[in-house]
């Protein structure tokens, strides 16, 4: 409970930060429409003014609210409006993603221990991977796989899976090597085979170190299926809302799918925690 | 006479470093037979965890012979002939105290019926009953060595290795250690290879004290002890056991003055 107190000041500075923004930013429409209705305007009417927009340069925290209780609460989750019914299927596409991700990852670091050769010559790959812009990449991979008749989920997941399999396979490897030569050497005087040492002691000892990386990969994922949506847009989703919000201007759906969004990240990492805690706690990793 | 477990003959050992070659090893001879309890002592660098890890077949001797059970060091290393103790305790965090012994027992394959069985009989060869269900860290940096121990005599190997095993201790917990380990001789009649800095815990321990001196490492003396198999920790205060203690003594103090 201690922790909750700096948590809410930061969070309070961040919003009356986001006021005085919302307040610079849009003065300038508000005092050009009150010059083409030749009316003067006072401080307090402008400021009143800069958080009623309609299409607001930053809309105010209370705007973004008032839009997302709109379309959740008060939208059934089968409609199109309603940030759940998005949400929701931007979660399937990361979920599948991120599997995709833990899988193609374990596997990669898994092979790179094991083989010298994988180390030299797929790690180089890996990393020149991620320096691919992914906005850029994402529409080419979409429209391959579209070619491909492979379903529009799969085709996020690809996208989400590009995204999240790199921490996976970088926090893999350090936790499969973390076992130092003490360890490996007790192995070795016991005669184990080298799928024994894997099993026994190199698996369970990246278990910390899985959990780390999970937690980055989870968001890197779900950046990743945002971007898949907006190639993919036809089938809603949050980056389906993004992309519709910035064609009509609507600052204020972008800012709450993008609320929406991180929403969904934060609760992925939290529930990532929550498991983490409970398998080390049982592994006894944990005191 | 007994047979010889442990046979060195003229061994060499040269790590290569980048600073160049350095002779860990250089012309060991050294018989172990079996049932010896068997202390290597000498200042540090001498050599002493190079040979129990080429006894171990963890390093590979450049020259001259070594067998183990009469076979190679290989050889002996996959029929599981040895239980090696590292200087530190090396226990599985994620492993209770049972399970950290159950580890080599399922490595080796052991049947699970047998398995419950040695555990519960190492736990009490080293004092550890009712700490089967315990986690590492839950336990004093003694009872984990005495844990490490226990792991190495769970499976059925004749010779136990170990590698300043007491090292991080204190003294009392020491002595403590140092009878049940007698006690655990005694009892199991294993051949033991121990490496030590101390000289009363060589001489207490001990039937044979190898003395070695550094660069290159090699055996200053070899000293059969003249005490009783049984010993009391008193025994340290006798005659016989100080004179032993000032040999050894001598030993170190020749080997060192060959560095000057
Ligand atoms: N893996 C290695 N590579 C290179 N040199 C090594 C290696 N292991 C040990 N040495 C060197 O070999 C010599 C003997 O080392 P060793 O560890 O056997 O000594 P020791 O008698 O066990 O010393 P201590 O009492 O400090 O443990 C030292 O000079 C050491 O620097
Ligand atoms: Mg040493």
């Amino acid at each position: 409970m201690k922790s909750i107190f700096p948590i809410l000041t930061v969070v309070a500075a961040i919003f009356a930060l986001w006021y005085v923004f919302a307040v610079v930013l849009n003065a300038p429409w508000a005092y050009s429409k009150a010059e083409r209705a030749e009316v003067e305007l006072s401080f307090s009417e402008m400021v009143a003014d800069t958080m009623a927009q309609e299409k607001p340069r930053l809309p105010a925290p209370h705007q973004v609210g008032a839009e997302i209780w709109k379309t959740t609460v008060e939208k059934k989750i089968t409609s199109k409006r309603s940030l759940i019914y998005h949400g929701w299927i931007t979660l399937q596409a990361t979920a599948l993603g991120f599997a995709f991700g833990i899988g193609l990852g374990i596997l990669l670091a898994v092979s790179i221990v094991h083989f010298r050769v994988m180390d030299m010559s797929v790690m180089p790959w890996i990393i020149a991977s991620q320096t691919v812009p992914i906005l850029a990449i994402a529409p080419m991979i979409v429209v391959v796989l579209a070619a491909l008749q492979v379903d529009d989920i799969v085709a996020k997941g690809v996208i989400s899976m590009y995204l999240s399999f790199f921490p996976v396979v970088v926090g893999m490897v350090k936790g499969l090597r973390s076992p130092d030569t003490m360890l490996l050497d007790q192995m070795k005087t016991y005669s184990a085979s080298s799928s024994q040492t894997f099993w026994k002691l190199r698996l369970p000892a990246s278990a910390p170190y899985l959990f780390a990386s999970l937690k980055v990969g989870a968001a890197a994922s779900l950046i990743g299926a945002v971007v898949a949506e907006l190639s993919l847009s036809q089938n809603g989703g949050l980056g389906a809302r993004l992309l519709a919000g910035s064609y009509y201007g609507q600052t204020i759906q972008i800012w709450s799918a993008l609320l929406a969004a991180a929403t969904l990240a934060a609760l992925m990492v939290f529930v990532l925690g929550a498991i983490e805690k409970v398998t080390l706690k049982r592994m006894g990793m944990a005191q | 006479m007994s047979e010889t477990v442990i046979q060195a003959k003229n061994l060499d050992l040269t790590y290569q470093t980048n600073d160049g070659p350095i002779h860990a090893l250089k012309g060991v001879d050294l018989d172990i037979n079996k049932g010896d309890f068997v202390s290597f002592i000498g200042p540090s660098g001498c050599g002493k965890t190079t040979f129990l890890r080429a006894i171990a077949d963890l390093e590979q001797p450049t020259g001259g012979k070594l067998t183990v059970n009469g076979v190679s060091p290989e050889e002996a290393r996959k029929a599981r002939a040895y239980g090696y103790v590292f200087q530190a305790a090396g226990l599985y965090p994620w492993r209770t105290i049972g399970g950290n012994i159950r580890l080599p027992l399922e490595i080796m394959g052991y049947p699970k019926s047998e398995m419950a069985e040695r555990v519960a009989k190492v736990l009490e060869l080293v004092h550890l009953d009712g700490f089967e269900k315990k986690f590492p860290w839950q336990l004093s940096g003694g009872m984990q060595q005495r844990a490490s121990i226990a792991r190495a005599l769970a499976f059925d190997a004749d010779i136990l290795l170990m590698d300043e095993p007491f090292g991080a201790l204190d003294e009392i917990v020491r002595d403590h250690l140092n009878e049940q380990l007698l006690e655990l001789w005694a009892r199991t009649n294993k051949t033991i290879g121990f490496v030590t800095h101390s000289i009363p815990e060589a001489v207490y321990l001990s039937t044979k004290i190898v003395v070695m001196s550094p660069r290159p490492g090699r055996i200053t003396d070899v000293i059969e002890s003249t005490l009783p198999r049984e010993r009391p920790l008193d025994i340290r205060d006798t005659p016989e056991f100080l004179e032993i203690a000032h040999r050894v003594r001598e030993g170190l103090r020749e080997g060192h003055a060959y560095d000057d």
